[in-house]
């Protein structure tokens, strides 16, 4: 069992969500608000477990006297605010976005977005055969780790990950502008020349794929990934005493990859190199 | 934080280009030679940390000396002040004056933006090229908007070295700006400030009255002609008072935005939080757009005295002034008139005598319009990308370095010293009701007198454009620049003021008045302009960096189509920039569009 810790209770604030009131904690977003309310409003840029960087823009709802429509994921809410999440405004704003994204990037690992781009009626296709795009073959320079910059949304979770919310490590940055800027290590090298310290918590918060465990990048590539086969055991790391929790992703009886409960209240789904890739041993059968 | 630097070493010039800003390394541990004391030393982290706002200027001084930045070089800066290469290596790769890749020690920068691409920047460029051939030492850059439009074609030359040399040609000829670029110490001095100002030397200039009149670099001269007399005022009148007086006058901001600056000044100076700064928003990029360089080197004193005045009210001690990289000569006056002020008692820890300290620290831009957005210039003063951040929180809470910040840009801040001069009455009887005072204008293109027109709000287009003698054939007029909007050549009566451009369906902007005549193919400036916005895109939001590149395509696949052959892809240009326009995180994303659509609804451009 996990153990969430309560925290200090907090004011509640009203306002109004979609007509209706709503009473939220203080400091709330108005993402989490919109969840409580049973809401979907869809989100890929926004972690559960980092502070929001609103680039994807795909969440955005629309706040009476507001010039701009505005992220939900970032927001606060603020008393008296009136919320409409589901105007024809926002909607065309959500699907615009859904269109640029899945015309630019492969989104094909991308869990939920093609249920959003059904239900948006998003038509990737529109911007015809010519629209830009990376097109750019995968980086495998290490054992450890995959880059598929072609399914990268720049969403900022890796490079909060290794950087100050998180790792410290500081290994990743967004370089270069506009259209051409791109997730890289320093100087653009390979993995193995950085500051990397393979704990692999930026794979842990990727929403897209474009960071992976080489092992689900060379199964997929072999066509024997398949998640429906896989089952998943959490358990403790055994490497020193810290007790992180590991969720154990096995297929085939083989350990296909390492993950991290996220509401775990140690790690928040953080682990090191050995907790996240150090399992070969366990599966050594000599 | 555990920092991990490559085996890449500085050359001598290029540790020395670095040392020259931060002074010798103290410990092998920062790149000196192996000390005893080595292994007793314990600098660094937070202290070294807290100079991250070095980062910039470290770059700057790299690539002023070597004239690119190397993987050695970027190392050795980062060892010098504990940032990570990977952070380091995303900041130099932001900016367009800077180049992480081999290149020749000079650089001509050759504007190609819209003033300048009507008055044949094209074949300037080419021309440029093949006279310099292959192996020439020179890196050809085609530019965006240099600031100089009233003198279109414009070339900028920077010459790698200690001291950096640069030199400007404009009106350039292939001749011209290829001898700017191979000797830029012995090509001809640029015109005077006052050549930029048609109206020089008239009575009734207010923001303009010195520009050509009085010596830029002479403190005595400025102080002879009025100068100091507005600081003096405050003083009298203290913080409070000035604050009074500036909401009074109903002065709003000149960079776009109109927001008024009394309610600025007034939210800042209430913040429990301290210390409190000031920025000065120098970093004119709008294309089109060239008053803020035109004060600063007509008049850098009146830029001073504004900026200790704004502090005064304003409760801070440390203003910086963000100028644009490709403004030297502008960079050169302000730092010797502050300098001066500095040495007379005018800047300092006792301004004037009276107790009151304040300094100012120019932090020069290196190729990047999106740091002319408040918080993205915040982040490029503190060492990071430029890339905007969210609002909220807003500057007069959490501005730079998360302090309680105003930030106004050049235009507005001169403005205060007429406030205080004329006294707050006097000012707002200027202008119209709601938008008070004089304006500037920035009027180039198919005109014969392009320059700086200082008017009372409230005159309309056709004057100003009658004022600067605009050429027959005008088949449209841009407002605001590239973020502003086109307007028809029948609309010469709109009121130029803020509520008159408003309900005009237009914008005033940042006062770009850019007449084209009917030679301009109007479907290669909306690809410029769609360029633009590409180009100079953080990239930080999906609708802003995919939405500019298919703006862009869009632009190109209707360039040479009307009708109801570009029917599907204007509808597709609307809808994406609706969503540019609702969804970006800033002004960049939020005006990308503005223009193309004012250039088809208005002018009608592919019917």
């Amino acid at each position: 069992m996990t153990v969430t810790p309560l925290g200090i209770p907090r004011r509640l604030l009203e306002f109004t969500l979609d007509g209706q009131e709503a009473r939220v904690p203080e400091g709330s977003t108005i993402l989490d608000a919109c969840r409580a309310a049973g809401k979907d409003i869809p989100t890929l840029c926004e972690g559960d477990t980092l502070t929001p960087k609103n680039a994807c823009r795909v969440c955005v709802v629309e706040v009476e006297g507001a010039r701009t429509l505005v992220p939900a994921c970032s927001r606060k809410a603020e008393p008296g605010m009136e919320v409409r999440t589901d105007t024809e405004r926002a909607r065309h704003s959500r699907k615009i976005v859904l269109e640029l994204l899945a015309s630019s990037v492969d989104l094909s690992t991308t869990p939920k977005v093609a249920a959003w781009i059904k239900e948006y009626e998003a038509k990737p296709d529109r911007f015809g055969p010519d629209a830009a795009r990376l097109n750019e073959e995968p980086r495998v320079d290490n054992d450890l780790y995959v880059r598929d910059y072609d399914k990268c949304i720049l969403c900022y979770k890796c490079v909060d990950a290794c950087g100050d919310q998180w790792q410290n490590t500081f290994a990743i940055s967004v370089v270069g502008r506009g259209f051409d800027a791109r997730i890289a290590v320093e100087h653009d090298g390979p993995l193995t020349d950085s500051a990397c310290v393979y704990c692999g918590n930026c794979i842990e918060v990727c929403p897209t794929g474009a960071l992976s465990f080489k092992s689900e990048f060379d199964m997929r590539a072999a066509g024997t990934w398949d998640e429906s086969a896989q089952t998943e055991t959490t358990t403790v790391c055994a490497y020193c005493g810290v007790g992180c929790n590991l969720t154990l992703h096995v297929q085939d009886n083989e350990i296909v990859k390492v993950t991290s409960p996220h509401d775990n209240p140690v790690t928040h789904g953080n682990l090191c190199i050995k907790g996240r890739f150090g399992y070969q041993h366990v599966q050594n059968r000599g | 934080m555990d920092l991990h630097f490559g085996d890449s070493k500085p050359t001598d010039d290029e540790r020395a280009a670095v040392d020259a800003l931060l002074g010798p390394p103290e410990s092998s541990w920062e790149g000196a030679d192996r000390s005893d004391a080595d292994l007793r030393w314990a600098r660094g982290g937070r202290a070294a940390r807290d100079r991250r706002d070095l980062l910039l200027p470290g770059l700057h001084a790299i690539n002023d000396r070597i004239g690119w930045i190397s993987e050695g070089a970027l190392d050795y800066l980062c060892r010098r002040l504990t940032v990570p290469p990977a952070e380091a290596y995303g900041v130099a790769t932001f900016y367009a004056m800077f180049s992480v890749k081999p290149r020749p020690a000079t650089v001509l920068h050759v504007c190609t933006d819209l003033a300048c691409a009507a008055a044949g920047a094209a074949e300037l460029c080419a021309g440029i090229e093949s006279r310099l051939g292959l192996g020439s030492g020179v890196h050809v850059e085609r530019s965006p908007c240099l600031g100089l439009c009233e003198r279109a074609p414009a070339a900028l030359a920077i010459k790698a070295g200690d001291p950096v040399r640069t030199a400007v040609s404009a009106p350039a000829t292939v001749h011209e700006a290829v001898l700017a670029a191979s000797a830029p110490d012995s090509a001809p001095g640029e015109p005077p400030a006052a050549m930029a100002v048609p109206q020089a030397g008239q009575g009734d200039l207010v923001l303009l009255q010195r520009v050509g009149v009085v010596d830029p670099a002479g403190l005595d001269d400025y102080r002879a002609h009025g100068g100091y007399t507005a600081l003096r005022r405050a003083f009298e009148l203290g913080p409070a008072g000035v604050i009074r007086e500036v909401t009074d006058s109903g002065l709003v901001g000149r960079g776009g935005a109109a927001f008024p600056t009394g309610r600025k000044w007034q939210a800042t100076a209430s913040q429990p939080d301290h210390p409190h700064y000031l920025v000065c928003n120098a970093d004119e990029s709008e294309p089109g757009t060239f008053k803020d360089r035109v004060l600063m080197e007509g008049d850098p004193y009146a830029l001073v005295e504004a900026m200790t005045i704004a502090a005064y009210a304003t409760g801070a001690h440390r203003g910086y002034l963000y100028l644009r990289g490709e403004y030297p000569r502008a960079i050169h006056r302000v730092q010797h008139a502050i300098d001066q002020a500095r040495a007379r008692g005018l800047l300092g820890d006792d301004v004037l005598g009276q107790g009151y300290a304040f300094d100012i620290e120019i932090r020069r831009g290196a190729g990047a319009y999106i740091c002319g957005e408040e918080t993205a210039l915040f982040n490029s003063i503190e060492g990071y990308r430029g890339e905007p951040r969210s609002k909220p929180p807003f500057p007069v809470e959490k501005g730079l370095f998360g302090k309680p910040t105003v930030e106004n840009n050049v235009e507005t801040l001169v403005n205060v010293l007429p406030i205080l001069t004329m006294g707050a009455p006097a000012y707002a009887a200027i202008g119209t009701g709601r938008s008070t005072g004089p304006k500037l204008f920035c009027v180039s293109g198919s005109v014969d007198r392009p320059g700086i027109y200082e008017l009372p709000f409230g005159a309309t287009l056709g004057e100003v454009l009658q004022l600067a003698g605009v050429r027959p054939g005008l088949r449209a007029v841009l407002l605001g620049g590239a973020a502003g909007g086109f307007v028809r050549p029948d609309e010469t009566d709109i009121p130029l003021t803020f509520e008159g451009t408003r309900e005009a369906g237009t914008t005033l902007g940042s006062g770009v008045v850019m007449a084209f005549d009917d030679t301009v193919p109007l479907p290669r400036l909306l690809l410029r302009i769609a360029e633009f916005f590409r180009d100079e895109s953080c990239g930080q939001c999906v609708p802003c960096r995919v939405g500019t590149v298919r703006q862009e395509e869009a632009l190109h696949r209707i360039a040479e189509r009307t009708g109801a052959a570009a029917a599907d892809d204007i509808a597709l240009l609307r809808e994406v920039g609706r969503a540019m326009r609702d969804a970006s995180i800033c002004g960049l994303g939020q005006t990308a569009w503005n223009a193309v659509e004012s250039a088809i609804d208005r002018l009608g451009a592919y019917e």
